[in-house]
C-alpha cells in the first residue's frame, strides 16, 4: 500500500514538473502575447495541481493535506484572475491579437 | 520532516544559479517595467532559496514585504516619473566593473577563512544560539525560537525596528503628503466583474490569514511583520479593484495616521510598564505572577504592536503614492 | 550528499557584486534602487547561510528533533528585510520628488541642471 502510494505520488509530482516546463517553454515560444498569458496559466491549474496532489499523496490524511487543499483552493481563485486581468489590461492598451487570415483582419472591431 | 534526509545543496546550488541568471537579465534589461518585474520574481526565488536553508520566518517575510509591497510602490514610482526604459544604457561602464571585480574577489578571498556551509561545528552556532535552544523552552515557553528570540531576549531590537517604519512612513508623509494639481489615477478596474468577484471572495480570506499569521507566530512562522504587510495586501488588492475613493472611505486618513504610531506607542507602553512594575524596560517577567506566563502576555502585546504599525505604514504609503497625481 | 562546501557563498558575493555594479554604474534613478534590492536580498542570504546546519531544521522547538538551524542570523534578518523595505519606500519617494523638481529621473541630466543653475 505504502509503495502505491509513494509511486503514484511520483508520478504525479514528475507530471506535475512536466507541466511547469511546458507552460514555461509556451511563455518563451509562443508568437502572441494573448497565447503566452494561456500558456502560463498551466503551469497554476495542472501543474500546481498536480503537485500539490503529489505532495498530498506523501502525506497521508493529516493537517499537511488539509492546508495543501487550501493551498490548491487559493490558486485556483488567483490564477485565471490573474489571467483575466493581464488579458483585459492589454486589451484596453490597445494590444491587438494576432491573427492569421484576411476574414479575421476585417471582422476584429473595438 | 527531518532536514537532514532531504540532499538540499543541490537544490540550493539550481536555485543560487537561477538568481544569478535573473540578475544578470536585470543588469541587461533596458526596460524599466520588465526590470521591476524581474525584481519581484526574484524575491520569490529567494524566499524559496531561505526556505531550503531552513529559515521559514525570513522566507514569509522575503515572500510578502519583497514580492509584494516593493514591487507595487516601485511600479506606481515608474507610473509618476513615466520611466519606459533607460536613454544612455548598455555602455560598460569599466571604473565600476573593475571596482566591483576587486572588492568581490576581496570578499571571496575572505571566505577562505570560513567554516563550509553547514557544519555544525562552525563557531557561531556555539555561544549565544545554543544557549537560546537550549533555554528558551523553559524560560518563554513557545515553540518558534525566532519570535521567542526577536519579542523577548533581543526585544529592544525590535522596538527600534518598528521605530524605523514609523520614521520612514513620517519620511513619506512629508515628502508626497501634500495634495496638489494633476490627473488623478483612473479607476479602470472597477467595472470589471471577474476581478470585482474574484477580490470580493478572496480579500476576507486574506484579512483572517493576517490574523491567523498575528496570533499563531509562537508555534509556526509568522508573527507581527508578516501579519501586518499581508493585512496591507488586503487593502492594496481592494484599492486597485475598487479604486482610491472608495478605499478612502473606509480606511479614513486620520485613523490611519493614529494607527501608524499606535503600534509604536503599545510596544514602547509595555516597556514603561514593566519598569513601573519593578523590572526594566521591556522586561516582561514583571507583567504577571508567573515569568512564563509573564512572557508570554509581553510577547502577544509587542507583536500585536508591532502588526498594527507596520499594517498601517503600508497601508499609509500605498494610498500616499496612489493619492499623488500625475503631472 | 552533495558537499556544497563555499560555493554557496561566492554565488552570493557574485549576487552582491552585481547588485552594487548596478547601483554605481546605471544613471537611472528607479533602475538603481532596483540594484540597491538585489543587494540587500543577496546580503540577507549570506548571513542566513551562515546560520544554516547540516542535519538541522526550522527553529521551532518540536518533540524529537535535535539539531535546529541557527535562529540568531533569523532574527537579524527579518529586521533587515523590514529596514530595507522602509528605506526603498522613503527612496522612492524622494525620486518621485525629484521628477517633480527636474522633469528627469536619470542622474547625470539632473546633475547637468544643478550645474547649468550654478553658473
Amino acid at each position: 500500500m505504502a509503495a502505491i502510494l509513494d509511486l503514484s505520488s511520483w508520478i504525479c509530482l514528475v507530471a506535475g514538473s512536466f507541466f511547469a516546463l511546458v507552460s514555461s517553454l509556451a511563455v518563451l515560444r509562443l508568437p502572441d502575447y494573448y497565447s503566452r498569458i494561456h500558456g502560463a496559466g498551466i503551469t497554476d491549474t495542472m501543474g500546481a495541481g498536480l503537485i500539490l496532489l503529489g505532495l498530498a499523496l506523501q502525506a497521508g490524511i493529516s493537517l499537511v493535506t488539509a492546508k495543501l487543499a487550501l493551498v490548491l483552493i487559493f490558486l485556483v481563485l488567483t490564477g485565471p484572475t490573474a489571467s483575466h486581468a493581464l488579458a483585459k489590461a492589454a486589451y484596453r492598451l490597445g494590444l491587438d491579437p494576432v491573427l492569421n487570415s484576411e476574414k479575421d483582419k476585417a471582422s476584429s472591431s473595438r | 520532516m527531518n532536514g537532514g534526509v532531504i540532499d538540499t545543496g543541490l537544490i540550493d546550488m539550481i536555485l543560487l544559479a537561477f538568481l544569478v541568471a535573473i540578475t544578470w537579465a536585470i543588469v541587461r534589461l533596458r526596460d524599466l517595467f520588465g526590470a521591476v518585474m524581474l525584481t519581484g520574481i526574484f524575491s520569490l526565488i529567494s524566499a524559496c532559496l531561505f526556505m531550503v536553508m531552513d529559515a521559514v520566518d525570513v522566507a514569509f517575510t522575503e515572500a510578502a514585504v519583497g514580492a509584494g509591497i516593493s514591487t507595487v510602490l516601485m511600479l506606481r514610482t515608474l507610473a509618476l516619473t513615466k520611466g519606459r526604459s533607460e536613454p544612455h544604457h548598455n555602455r560598460l561602464e569599466l571604473g565600476p566593473l573593475l571596482l566591483v571585480v576587486v572588492i568581490g574577489a576581496i570578499l571571496i578571498y575572505g571566505t577562505f577563512d570560513m567554516p563550509r556551509y553547514g557544519d555544525p561545528q562552525a563557531p557561531v552556532h556555539t555561544e549565544m544560539a545554543a544557549r537560546f535552544i537550549e533555554q528558551s523552552g523553559e524560560e518563554i515557553g513557545i515553540p518558534n525560537i525566532v519570535t521567542s528570540v526577536l519579542g523577548s531576549y533581543r526585544g529592544y531590537d525590535t522596538f527600534g525596528e518598528t521605530t524605523v517604519v514609523f520614521t520612514a512612513a513620517i519620511g513619506v508623509f512629508l515628502l508626497l503628503g501634500v495634495p496638489r494639481r494633476g490627473r488623478r489615477a483612473g479607476d479602470a478596474l472597477r467595472n470589471d466583474i471577474v476581478l470585482r468577484i474574484s477580490a470580493k471572495a478572496l480579500i476576507p480570506l486574506i484579512m483572517v490569514f493576517a490574523l491567523y499569521v498575528q496570533f499563531h507566530g509562537d508555534y509556526g512562522p509568522g508573527g507581527g511583520f508578516q501579519a501586518g504587510v499581508i493585512w496591507a495586501a488586503a487593502i492594496v488588492l481592494y484599492t486597485l479593484v475598487f479604486g482610491l475613493a472608495r478605499a478612502e472611505k473606509i480606511f479614513r486618513r486620520r485613523p490611519l495616521e493614529l494607527l501608524v504610531a499606535g503600534g509604536v506607542l503599545l510596544y514602547g507602553a509595555v516597556g514603561v510598564v514593566t519598569m513601573a512594575l519593578g523590572g526594566n524596560f521591556l522586561d516582561y517577567d514583571y507583567l504577571a505572577s508567573d515569568p512564563v506566563a509573564g512572557q508570554h502576555y509581553g510577547i502577544l502585546l509587542i507583536e500585536l504592536g508591532v502588526g498594527i504599525t507596520v499594517a498601517a505604514v503600508m497601508v499609509a504609503l500605498f494610498f500616499l503614492f496612489v493619492r499623488r497625481r500625475q503631472v | 550528499m552533495v558537499d556544497v562546501g563555499l560555493y554557496n557563498y561566492w554565488a552570493v558575493i557574485v549576487l552582491m557584486m552585481t547588485g552594487l555594479y548596478v547601483v554605481i554604474a546605471r544613471s537611472n534613478l528607479v533602475k538603481k534602487l532596483i540594484g540597491l534590492n538585489v543587494f540587500q536580498v543577496a546580503v540577507i542570504m549570506f548571513y542566513i547561510s551562515i546560520g544554516k546546519v547540516d542535519t538541522g531544521t526550522a527553529p521551532i522547538l518540536e518533540e524529537g528533533i535535535e539539531a535546529y538551524s541557527n535562529p540568531v542570523p533569523h532574527v537579524l534578518m527579518l529586521t533587515a528585510i523590514v529596514v530595507g523595505v522602509a528605506t526603498i519606500a522613503l527612496a522612492l519617494a524622494l525620486v518621485v520628488r525629484l521628477y517633480g523638481a527636474y522633469g528627469t529621473i536619470e542622474e547625470d541630466e539632473i546633475a547637468e541642471m544643478d550645474a547649468a543653475e550654478e553658473l
